[in-house]
């Protein structure tokens, strides 16, 4: 991660367009309230100028509120936003600076892809030919030079919305604003098309903000990721760090799969799940608070078939976190295999692991065996629970 | 960085950020502004002082007065005697002639039985309270103050009335059994046309959308011609068919057309295009899964019909009854031409108005007649709320297959509809290009010659199609920036929200009711609008408001099918409103526009209602003469004037269709 996360309070006064190292958007304590519902509670963000960040969250959580906060079109009710050191909390959406895309492309259906894309150049005191040869330039970066004289619905999906991207950035804009821009495309077309946006921003420089609700898209595009939940913001982080450090229990289970056990520390380095202790870092639990107990199922090791079941449920904790499980059910996914396991050490609950198809052959795992599986003691994680 | 709900945050207290305005925001705000106070003016205040005026009740309240007299030699003075004394010594005044109107005036000498104007005599008026009013030739005067005059003068003073809020009117009205007898006979009427209406639409719509009976495209031109004539015009065919002189009078058994009859008839006619094109659009968006679900569950065609067909459009036909209900209910030409001595509510407001200069109870009708088409406004507008979270996107059209026991019954009845609408206007073809019908049918153009005729002549004529070209401009301008600031501009939703009412108001508000609001509005010398009274300009006014609703709704549905982001786009991307307006909203939105101004031409060029309480004599209006003439009894010119009507209005059809191929071709090319 470049630049440390700041959720204080930064002073706002100050010019700071000269320093390249001062966050180039940076949001403080904002609130966003329609009637009694609270849409956005708190939100304090810093983003560095050319990042790619995603705003992440099921629909609802306040992610696009926040965008379209940040783009001037629904005010928030408190709080400021600082562009390029310029204050521009209550400014109009036609006196801010940026590019928008939406998820619907909102191309003007009457109009052809070239005036589509000079519709925002025209009027500004370029000269026609100044205007043609930046649309030219254009319609070649997002590779449809050939369409430029055709009308939006007589192209793709997939390729609306490069124009929609065409027009956004044709003014230079300082900021780049993508609203949930891949959402109503074939899952062909928006992997694709994720791979174009990202490198297009790369070349450009230009700081990106896009709202998603599709985790895999915000891990393979963002630099960092901004997890919504409930109008606030659960963590921020990079695509790696939101995965294998979820800091909530919300973070862990809307990004990947998780299982899930009900969980009490024991002692320091110790939780018990089901019957049975197992080894993990318990810092910030005190000995006896109850806690739900975290793992991913890819994160679940397996270590081969056991001849004799181990049914002693009392064993103390081992560093390895070795438990005998059953293989009840096995779904084969393509590229890997779904298990579901019991465990007499985990109660009666089902523990999910995906096992490579490898390990698989290479282990004999099959339904009704019973083998030895590990949960690795920095891969187990804990919550805290309310009682 | 994991902010937990439980910590304690300040709750979101203080005041909310206001964004800046932006100079597109001032102007839309302007816009709606301009827009909103239109409204107001040509609609809104004209209904509240109709009806302030319809609880407005005028007596001379005689014992807010007092009087003193002198002697012959004028300076000693006589007691202090109210009016009301004077007037029970004298018995000059019967209490019933107390009541008047708002024009009321009472002369003082009336009081004085011995009063004679070269007298010496010198007499003091003074009220007992500051409201009491009275007139000294034309000049006011008020107050307790006592007013000294020698008789000379004093024979010109006149007392005025005081006004009183009050439901007097209201029942004086229903204590009246002619006018109370109109509202059973308008309800009446309303509902057998309804029934009838909807029956038959029902069942052509159910043709054109179910079966596969041929001509489809040309029984669905003919079934909506009665769009293009006045109300009147069926009247004066079933005169000619039915009426004294008639050739099928004989059909009838004795019954007269004039009066129950044919309003029935006549009302029909001019309904079953609205109840028809309604029905279809309800039947039109079936969906075929349903009868293939029908069919697969072995259900009989009757039970289909019942379960699926019936139910589908149910809202359709519900929307159809009110709207058929509130178009007959609220018809003046009609009963008026046909209607005999069988009297309507419409008619009554004519009647209380130009003939006996009865504003107040004209005022009282009105409010009646409000009742019946609000109410029915209010219900159709949840009916098509509803409608609207019938349809699914997936659903999949419905494609009748052959069938000759459908088809032919189908055909059949449609070729007896068509007959009947076609019937109707070759009547009055027929009527309007001979001479003396039925007696003398050699061809002639006298009945064209509208110069010899009261009505207003080719004057008339010329004035409708100025007053459609006006409106149709006019109108299709006004309502589409409206509807463009209702649904496009973002914050003043308070605004919008009274703008949208102000919008869909028109619609329950009969033509008779608006035309009697304008001449209390605008016929008053203290408004300052009052210039524009007797001239075109009240009448474009006056037809923009009357069919403001349906143009509003055309407007506003072409406009929410426009991507709501193009707003925020054009914002982003710097550009100031106007420029996305004409450049994007305006061109795709041109067919929905076109519309909008056809329907405001047909409409100006066949009302009747308001028009007719606010034309003047330079201003006389085509469809006006229909009914002056037929009102005179020159019946075949008022057919000929129909007639021409009727021509204006197909070719205005054929020219729209022509501009909008055109345009669209050139504006549209995307589509």
């Amino acid at each position: 991660m470049r630049h440390a996360l700041s959720i204080e309070p930064t002073p706002t006064s100050l010019p700071r367009a000269a320093d390249p190292a001062a966050p180039y958007l940076e949001i403080t304590d904002l609130w966003k309230a329609y009637g009694d519902f609270v849409a956005l509670r708190d939100i304090s963000l810093s983003i560095a100028r050319g990042e790619f960040i995603c705003f992440l969250g099921p629909s609802g959580c306040g992610k696009t509120t926040l965008l379209r906060a940040v783009a001037g079109l629904d005010l928030q009710s408190q709080g400021t936003i600082l562009q390029g050191g310029r204050n521009i909390s209550t400014l109009p959406a036609s006196s801010r600076d940026y590019g928008i895309v939406f998820q619907s492309y909102a191309l003007f259906p009457n109009l052809t892809i070239e005036q589509n894309i000079a519709f925002g150049l025209e009027n500004t005191g370029r000269s026609k030919a100044a205007v043609a040869s930046r649309v030219s330039e254009l319609l070649e970066t997002v590779g449809l030079s050939a369409h430029g004289k055709k009308y939006p619905a007589q192209l793709s999906g997939g390729q609306q919305q490069r124009i929609a991207l065409a027009r956004a950035i044709a003014i230079s804009p300082g900021l780049l604003l993508l609203d949930e821009p891949l959402s109503a495309l074939d899952a062909k077309v928006r992997v694709h098309l994720r791979h174009e946006i990202k490198a297009l921003q790369r070349k450009l420089g230009v700081t990106t903000i896009m709202v998603t609700h599709d985790q895999e898209e915000a891990l393979a595009m963002a630099d960092r990721i901004v997890v919504m939940n409930h109008g606030i913001i659960e963590q921020v982080g990079s695509p790696t760090e939101i995965y294998r450090y979820p800091e909530t229990l919300f973070v862990a289970d809307f990004i990947g799969e998780t299982n899930q056990f009900p969980a009490r520390v024991v002692r320091g380095g110790e939780v018990e799940i089901g019957h049975s202790a197992f080894c993990c870092a318990t810092d910030g639990f005190a000995a006896g608070q109850a806690a739900t107990a975290v793992v991913r199922p890819v994160d679940i090791i397996p270590h081969g078939a056991h001849a004799h079941a181990v049914n002693a449920i009392d064993r103390p904790a081992t560093p390895q976190n070795l438990i005998d499980a059953e293989v009840r059910e096995m779904e084969f996914l393509g590229m890997f295999w779904r298990t579901r396991l019991t465990a007499p050490r985990l109660g009666e609950r089902t523990l999910v692991a995906d096992f490579s198809v490898n390990a698989v052959r290479r282990l004999s795992i099959e339904t009704g065996g019973v083998i030895q599986v590990e949960i690795p003691r920095e891969r187990l994680l804990l919550y805290p629970r309310s009682a | 960085m994991a902010i937990a709900l439980e910590t304690a945050h300040p709750p979101l207290a203080g005041k909310h950020l206001r964004q800046q305005t932006s100079r597109d925001d001032r102007i839309k705000l302007g816009f709606m502004a301009v827009i909103g106070l239109y409204l107001v003016i040509a609609l809104g205040a004209p209904l509240f002082v109709m009806l302030s005026k319809s609880l407005s009740t005028y007596r001379f309240d005689l014992t807010a007065y007092e009087f003193q007299v002198s002697d012959g030699t004028g300076a000693n003075w006589g007691p202090v005697v109210t009016a009301d004394a004077l007037n029970r010594q004298a018995g000059a005044v019967a209490e019933a002639d107390l009541s008047t109107n708002s024009d009321g005036r009472l002369a003082a000498t009336k009081f004085f039985p011995e009063f004679s104007f070269r007298s010496p005599v010198n007499y003091r008026i003074r009220g007992v309270d500051e409201d009491a009013a009275f007139l000294v030739g034309s000049t006011l005067e008020k107050g307790t103050a006592w007013r000294e005059y020698d008789s000379g003068t004093f024979r010109r003073v006149v007392l005025r009335p005081a006004r009183t809020i009050g439901l007097e009117n209201f029942s004086n009205y229903f204590s009246t059994p002619a006018l109370a007898q109109s509202i059973y006979n308008s309800v009446l009427m309303a509902a057998i046309s309804t029934v009838v209406t909807v029956s038959i639409a029902f069942a052509l719509a159910y043709g054109l959308t179910r079966s596969c009976m041929p001509l489809k495209g040309l029984f669905r031109g003919i079934l909506t011609i009665p769009i293009l004539v006045p109300s009147l015009l069926p009247g004066i065919a079933l005169v000619y068919l039915f009426g004294n002189q008639g050739v099928f009078k004989d059909w009838l058994l004795g019954y007269s057309i004039y009066g129950p009859i044919g309003i029935v008839i006549g009302s029909v006619f001019f309904t079953l295009p609205h109840a028809f094109l309604i029905i279809l659009t309800a039947l039109s968006v079936a969906d075929a899964r349903h009868y293939e679900a029908a069919a697969s569950l072995k259900a009989s065609k009757w039970r289909t019909f019942r379960t699926v067909t019936v139910p589908g459009a149910r809202y359709g036909i519900v929307s159809a009854a009110f709207v058929v209900f509130t178009l007959v209910i609220t018809d003046f030409g009609l009963p008026k031409v046909i209607g005999g001595q069988y009297g309507m509510l419409a008619v009554d407001i004519y009647k209380q108005v130009i003939g006996q200069q009865n504003f107040e109870m004209g005022a009282v009708v009105s409010v009646i007649l409000l009742v019946p088409a609000v109410l029915a406004f209010a219900v159709d507008r949840r009916m098509q709320k509803r409608q609207v979270a019938l349809l699914s996107a997936r659903a999949v059209p419905y494609a009748p297959k052959p069938n000759v026991r459908v088809d032919a019954p189908c055909f059949a009845f449609a070729c007896l509809v068509s007959l009947f609408i076609l019937g109707m206007i070759a009547m009055c073809q027929v009527a309007a290009v001979v001479k003396f019908w039925p007696y003398d049918l050699t061809l002639t153009t006298k009945n064209f010659a509208f110069d010899l005729m009261d009505g207003g002549g080719w004057a008339a004529y010329g004035n409708s199609i100025r007053l459609a070209l006006l409106t149709a401009l006019f109108g299709s301008l006004v309502v589409f920036a409206g509807a463009y600031m209702v649904e496009k501009a973002d914050g003043f939703r308070f605004g919008r929200g009274l703008f949208h009412f102000l919008a869909m108001m028109p619609m329950a508000v009969p033509g008779m009711v608006l035309g009697l609001a304008y001449i209390f509005f605008f016929n008053n010398p203290a408004n300052p609008l009052n210039p524009i009274y007797g001239t075109m300009t009240i009448l474009v006014v006056c037809t923009v408001t009357h069919f403001y609703t349906v143009a509003h709704l055309t407007a506003l549905t072409a406009l929410k099918q426009m991507d709501p982001e193009f707003e925020s786009v054009a914002a982003s991307l710097k550009q100031p409103f106007h420029r996305l307006f004409f450049r994007v909203t305006v061109p795709v939105c041109l067919p929905a526009i076109l519309n909008i101004a056809i329907y405001l031409f047909v409409n100006a060029m066949t009302t009747v209602s308001a028009v007719v309480f606010l034309y003047a004599t330079d201003t006389k209006l085509a469809s006006v003469a229909v009914l002056n003439m037929d009102d005179a009894g020159d019946i075949a010119p008022a057919a000929a004037m129909g007639m021409m009507i009727f021509y204006t209005n197909v070719a205005a059809k054929l020219i729209h269709a022509l501009i909008a191929r055109g345009l669209l071709a050139r504006t549209q090319a995307w589509r």
